[in-house]
């Protein structure tokens, strides 16, 4: 079923909820990855044979309202996020959470649990398809490039790579600490079909997805790192920070406006 | 063993559907799993951390997964994927590590494995298979094929004197028997120390043991091992590895827990990576003071 902007914006703001409920920060890039994730479960994973893997595991807040969004995941699971004996730890969980493959948090390794998937699928001769969300400065990582080799190699045109470019990372932008501006042209060469497209548009999203490739795809995803939320917005310190409850509150407003 | 390591995989792949994932490694050894595996044989470039996880992926898509490299660029660089991806997850992926211990000799230390089961069996529901015969390779693949989650291979050299009636694989095997004292030795280095032990009259010779499964706790002592340790004879648990992670340290520690008291200890152990001169297997493991002559030394001293 199509995603539409009124249950996008409801499930953002069950991120915020959960997100403040836990006191847990990561939400500037829970925000500008939530698009492109939440459209991936909703019109991308109908069949089971699809597969996501969600290697900024950081944003596993994004994921886990998106699960919930389609049924895999309960409002008892979402009251839990974060808390003591929790299945939903603040990066994904290595198991007994449905639609999560693999445990992630670790940066540069969701790409080639990816490849392997694909690769796979392939030799199983099941024509599922592999979705896979890294960050920009995940591409800092060395094994993230080992993995595009191996992927162009084996040319898994059953893979799209999907970038969060936000810009921001842990300590810095992409571009302070170790720019690779612009990442479109760093990718030029590899046997990889880029598409580079603003990651908050689902219309520009779904049409570099749906784009036939006889490679593997990767989809630069334009976006901004705490997106929909004036005080957040491209600001790294939303990297970390919790809400507080009239941060919240502004917070809340803002997204419901939007819609 | 890497021939021998072939042909065993060869006979498993006749039988049972397997994927292959090597780190560039293989010349003059593997072309005859690659020529019969085709594309299931797959040369996954100089990129050990992307092979472990895409050798994760494979597993948890429900094929046998094997990867192999030498042994340190097995384990070491890409150690990250194999905890959080193979070991986290419970996956049965089957790591192959030629080479273990010295077995690169004067290639020089990048090259050395001296440390490589400690770190494995630091994570959940890790298994080693450590070969103390080219002939045991038969017996191990189909073990090793059979596990429900991750092991490690390390290949080495199996030494054995002419003439010695190799004993059927078992984790525990008794190699030498005398009235002298305890030797456990960890895979291949036992085969070495049994032309040397045998050469001592019975009166002295020792007992020696070879252990080819860590941990520990998959196959505890054998009663007839715990009825000589406990005897008070002395006991010498002697490894190609350092002792730190190592097996001396882990029956120590068992034997301990228990209130045993064995008499003496002695562990022979890789010196850790220091080196002053370089050389072959035998030259490191004499340097290392864990050299037949060196047990020899140890079992006829009172």
């Amino acid at each position: 079923m199509k995603l539409n902007a009124k249950t996008l914006n409801r499930v953002k703001q069950r991120l915020l909820q959960m997100h403040f409920e836990a006191g847990v920060g990561h939400i500037g890039g829970n925000l500008s990855s939530i698009d492109t994730i939440m459209l991936i479960h909703h019109e991308y994973l109908q069949s089971e044979e699809n597969k996501f893997i969600l290697s900024k595991g950081h944003s596993a807040g994004a994921l886990y309202v998106s699960l919930w969004s389609i049924g895999l995941l309960s409002d008892q699971d979402l009251k839990r996020f974060n808390r003591e004996e929790t299945n939903l730890p603040a990066h994904t969980p290595i198991s007994g959470i449905p639609g999560i493959l693999f445990g992630t948090g670790s940066l540069g390794h969701g790409l080639s649990l990816a490849a392997g998937t694909a690769l796979a699928k392939r030799l199983n001769s099941d024509s599922g398809h592999v979705y896979c969300m890294t960050s920009d400065a995940e591409w800092q990582e060395g094994s993230t490039w080992e993995a595009l080799i191996f992927l162009c190699h084996h040319r898994l045109a059953n893979l799209s790579i999907l970038v969060d470019h936000n810009t921001l990372q842990g300590f810095g932008s992409t571009d302070s600490v170790a720019s690779m501006n612009s990442l479109a042209d760093k990718l030029q060469g590899f046997a990889v079909m880029i598409h580079s497209v603003n990651g908050h548009d689902l219309e520009a999203i779904r049409s570099a997805l749906d784009t036939p490739s006889a490679q593997p795809k990767l989809v630069i995803l334009n976006t901004t790192k705490g997106h929909g939320v004036s005080f957040m917005e491209n600001q790294m310190k939303w990297h970390y920070l919790p809400l507080n409850e009239e941060q919240y509150k502004q917070a809340l407003r803002e997204i419901e406006a939007a819609e | 063993m890497r021939k021998q390591f072939c042909e065993a995989m060869l006979d498993r792949s006749a039988s049972n559907r397997l994927i292959f994932l090597t780190g560039d490694l293989g010349f003059m050894a593997l072309e005859p799993l690659q020529a019969v595996l085709g594309k299931y044989f797959v040369n996954a470039g100089v990129a050990e951390q992307n092979m472990m996880s895409v050798a994760a992926a494979m597993a948890r898509q429900g094929i046998e997964t094997w990867v192999y490299s030498i042994a340190p660029f097995c384990y070491a660089r890409p150690f990250e994927q194999i905890r959080n991806d193979i070991a986290f997850h419970g996956l049965p992926v089957k790591l192959v590590g030629n080479g273990g211990g010295y077995g690169y000799g004067v290639q020089g230390p990048t090259h050395h494995a001296i440390e490589d089961y400690g770190v494995l069996l630091t994570l959940p529901g890790m298994f080693t298979y450590v070969p103390v015969f080219d002939e045991d390779l038969a017996a191990v693949i189909p073990l090793m094929g059979r596990e429900s989650g991750p092991s490690y291979l390390r290949l080495g050299r199996g030494e054995p004197p002419k003439g010695f009636s190799v004993p059927e694989y078992a984790p525990w095997r008794q190699l030498t028997s005398g009235g002298g004292k305890i030797v456990i030795a960890v895979g291949s280095l036992a085969s070495s120390y049994i032309a040397a032990l045998q050469s001592l009259p019975s009166s002295v010779c020792p007992n020696l043991w070879a252990i080819s499964e860590l941990p520990l706790s998959k196959h505890p002592f054998p009663e007839s091992l715990m009825d000589q340790i406990k005897s008070g004879a002395g006991l010498c648990v002697a490894e190609e590895h350092v002792a730190r992670g190592g097996f001396g340290a882990e029956v120590a520690l068992n034997l301990a827990e228990r209130g045993v008291h064995v008499g003496s200890f002695t562990h022979f152990s890789a010196r850790k990576h220091l080196y002053e001169a370089y050389g072959s297997q035998d030259f490191l493991r004499r340097r290392s003071g864990i050299s037949a002559d060196n047990v020899l030394a140890w079992a006829t001293t009172s």
